[in-house]
């Protein structure tokens, strides 16, 4: 009989270890789903984790990939701390890919030094407009976040594609559902010449850095731990529930608008219906990993980058379905949310004698 | 019958075909959620439901054991958050949204083999002589078993949380699990026996997508139905009755959707497929505005962990 026994204080050493504890799990889950799926361990392992990174051109695509997942992660896990759960944030990235692609196309013609920035003020904004619904919707009538957040996703996508069918579509392109290509002047800049790794990559480390900053050293921080905890306590800190919502929202659907943007003026270079592999919603699962901390979700996007390379490669290599990767990911979120119950209890093994 | 009552007729019938997964779907995590339990998984649940009855159908050819096996599949799902939230008592939210992310990719995994494969749909069961009638014949008794079934379901679930007493200990508990607890009842049992009817309902909900009204399997097919089954929920003030209409609200605005264009309304694909998500949010919006109705009805509860104290 296994029985859970709580801990006078919570571990410390269980809340580092359990992120690694679940990635050792999965690892495991994921040797056996390969067994059973025929193939041979060792391969897997190379296709997935190895050959992925072994060149420079590999590392730089983990860095293109990890990037996206660090800017949303690290604004998510300041709302998830304050109990408000954007779940969303695939939405906002896309309402920013559209808004900052429209500015792009809209100065076709201009190749100018402030189309960039203009294109990252658009994506930005249109993060936040999007973000702002569910934030508008839960402070006024107390309308549930996850579900219009999650709705507007589904709206934004139908949004992306009516828009390439449509009024955005390259006049040239022979129908297809695909904008112009993006001017140089509307393209990100590469830090990495040879590679597709763009400045969105050192941006990135720079959000999570202001994250946590925003979180452990500023009051508006404060107030956000509190808020998950106890909400009322919260109050005391001169915020009220309305503004840890806005702040939650508006800070997530700007980063997550802002790595849209990023997206479709870095490695696609135009509109095309599916800006996202799922970046929004692999977030959450960043945002968990990393402990809901912005410097734990570095090393966690980094980790969730190696799973859509490694699903990649190994689709080319082994012919393993893409889909692959979201097993893996769920699995993974899985494993730590069971490895997280060592924090607060010990487990106990047989019947402990009563005192 | 003339032509603009079986006109009528075939909408309806649609109409039917698109409520039945939401009711299921909405009437299980209803049950789920009177016991205090938040699962936010439907959609995952429902794309497992859907992916493994696909399989079985193309495998057996069996339908009645597909439909089981779209159950088990949604209950096997359950299970798994059951004992994240129940046993070790997990954040129902995270460990919800994990399970539809997980559902999403075993699902897109398991159907890889089945795209494509053809099966002609549930049969269709004519009640003997209702069936004859005109209109309300083809409208009320000519349609599949779990058609039937959802209108029984319905009612069923609301004599049984309002009538026995079972379903008092299961609605006690998510009002108050500490006095549930303290008044002797078997919190976690409950709670999950809860949580596994509402997997239960999501498979079937999601057997009944890839059995009846597609019939085939396509990734990702639910399409935010688990979310909007969630949704109903909250728009049905947690009454079982109020699932049954919002369902046929909802299936009547996708089917709008779909005929759009056949009734005259010229407006591009996309945007017209927007609109049972707009209205889940304008639903949504609605009946927050009558906070004290949301409060008085919903269990009190709900999403909270029970740590038991003794």
């Amino acid at each position: 009989m296994i029985q859970l026994k709580k801990r006078a204080n919570p571990s410390v050493l269980m809340g580092y270890l359990a992120p690694v504890i679940a990635l050792g799990m999965t690892l495991v889950a994921g040797f056996l789903l390969f067994a059973v799926l025929g193939v041979p361990i060792g391969e897997a392992f190379k296709a997935y984790f190895i050959e992925p990174v072994s060149d420079l051109y590999g590392l730089a695509e983990l860095g293109v990939k990890a990037a996206p997942l660090i800017m949303i992660a690290a604004a998510l896990s300041l709302g998830f701390r304050a109990g408000i759960w954007n779940i969303g944030a695939e939405g906002q990235l896309i309402l920013g890919g559209i808004c900052g692609g429209a500015v792009a196309l809209a100065f076709y013609e201009v190749e100018a030094f402030y189309v960039l920035p203009l294109m990252c003020l658009a994506g930005i904004a249109g993060g936040m407009a999007w973000a702002a619904i569910p934030a508008l919707l839960r402070t006024t009538v107390n309308a549930n976040e996850i579900l219009t957040s999650l709705m507007l996703t589904y709206v934004a996508s139908l949004l992306l594609s009516f828009l390439v069918h449509g009024p955005l579509r390259d006049p040239d392109g022979f129908n297809f559902p695909e904008s112009r290509l993006f001017h140089d002047a509307a393209t990100l800049p590469l830090v990495l010449s040879g590679t597709r790794l763009h400045i969105g990559a050192p941006i990135a480390i720079l959000v999570a850095l202001l994250a946590w900053v925003l979180l452990s050293r500023t009051l508006l921080g404060f107030a956000l731990r509190v808020n998950g905890d106890a909400p009322k306590a919260a109050r005391h800190t001169g915020f009220g529930q309305g503004q840890l919502v806005w702040f939650s929202l508006l800070f997530t659907g700007a980063m997550a608008g802002l790595a849209g943007l990023f997206e479709v003026a870095g490695p696609i270079g135009q509109l095309n219906p599916v800006i996202s592999p799922g970046y929004g919603f692999t977030a959450i699962i960043v945002a968990f990993l990393g402990r809901l901390h912005p410097v734990g979700v570095v090393f966690a996007g980094l980790v969730m980058a190696l799973s859509y390379l490694g699903g990649e490669n190994a689709q080319i290599a082994l012919n393993m379905p893409l889909a692959v990767t979201g097993v893996f990911q769920g699995m993974l979120l899985f494993f730590l949310l069971a490895a997280d119950v060592l924090i607060h209890y010990r487990i106990v093994f047989g019947q402990e004698r009563r005192a | 019958m003339n032509g603009e009552s079986s006109m009528f007729v075939l909408i309806a019938l649609t109409v039917i075909t698109a409520a039945t997964p939401l009711v299921f779907a909405a009437i299980g995590e209803l049950v789920t959620e009177r016991s205090g339990v938040l699962n936010l998984g439907v959609e995952g649940m429902m794309l497992t439901g859907a992916v493994f009855s696909f399989l079985c159908i193309h495998v057996t050819g069996n339908a009645f054991l597909s439909l089981l096996v779209g159950i088990f599949a949604g209950m096997v799902m359950a299970l798994l958050f059951g004992f994240l939230t129940l046993t070790l008592q997990a954040s129902q939210v995270a460990t919800g949204l994990a399970l539809t992310i997980f559902g999403t990719g075993v699902s897109a995994l398991v159907g890889q083999s089945l795209i494509g494969v053809a099966y002609e749909g549930l049969p269709k069961i004519a009640i003997p002589v209702l069936s004859e009638l005109p209109t309300v014949g083809p409208l009320l008794f000519q349609h599949d078993a779990l058609v039937y079934l959802s209108w029984l379901l319905v009612p069923a679930v609301a004599i049984f949380l309002k009538r026995t007493r079972p379903g008092l200990v299961l609605r006690s508990v998510g009002d108050s699990h500490d006095a549930a607890h303290a008044l002797g009842y078997r919190v976690v049992r409950v709670r999950y026996i809860a949580t596994l009817f509402g997997g239960g309902c999501s498979g079937l909900a999601g057997a009944y997508l890839s059995m009846a009204y597609a019939p085939m399997w396509v990734e990702n097919m639910s399409a935010g139905r688990g979310w909007i089954a969630l949704a109903l929920v909250v728009f049905a003030v947690w009454q079982p009755g109020w699932v049954l209409f919002g369902a046929y609200l909802f299936g009547g605005i996708t089917i709008l959707q779909l005929h759009g264009q056949g009734i005259g309304i010229n407006v591009p694909s996309q945007l017209m497929s927007m609109l049972p998500y707009l209205t889940t949010i304008v639903v949504l919006v609605l009946i927050s505005l009558d906070q004290g109705r949301v409060r008085r009805n919903a269990p009190a509860a709900i999403g909270q962990v029970f740590r038991p104290t003794t």
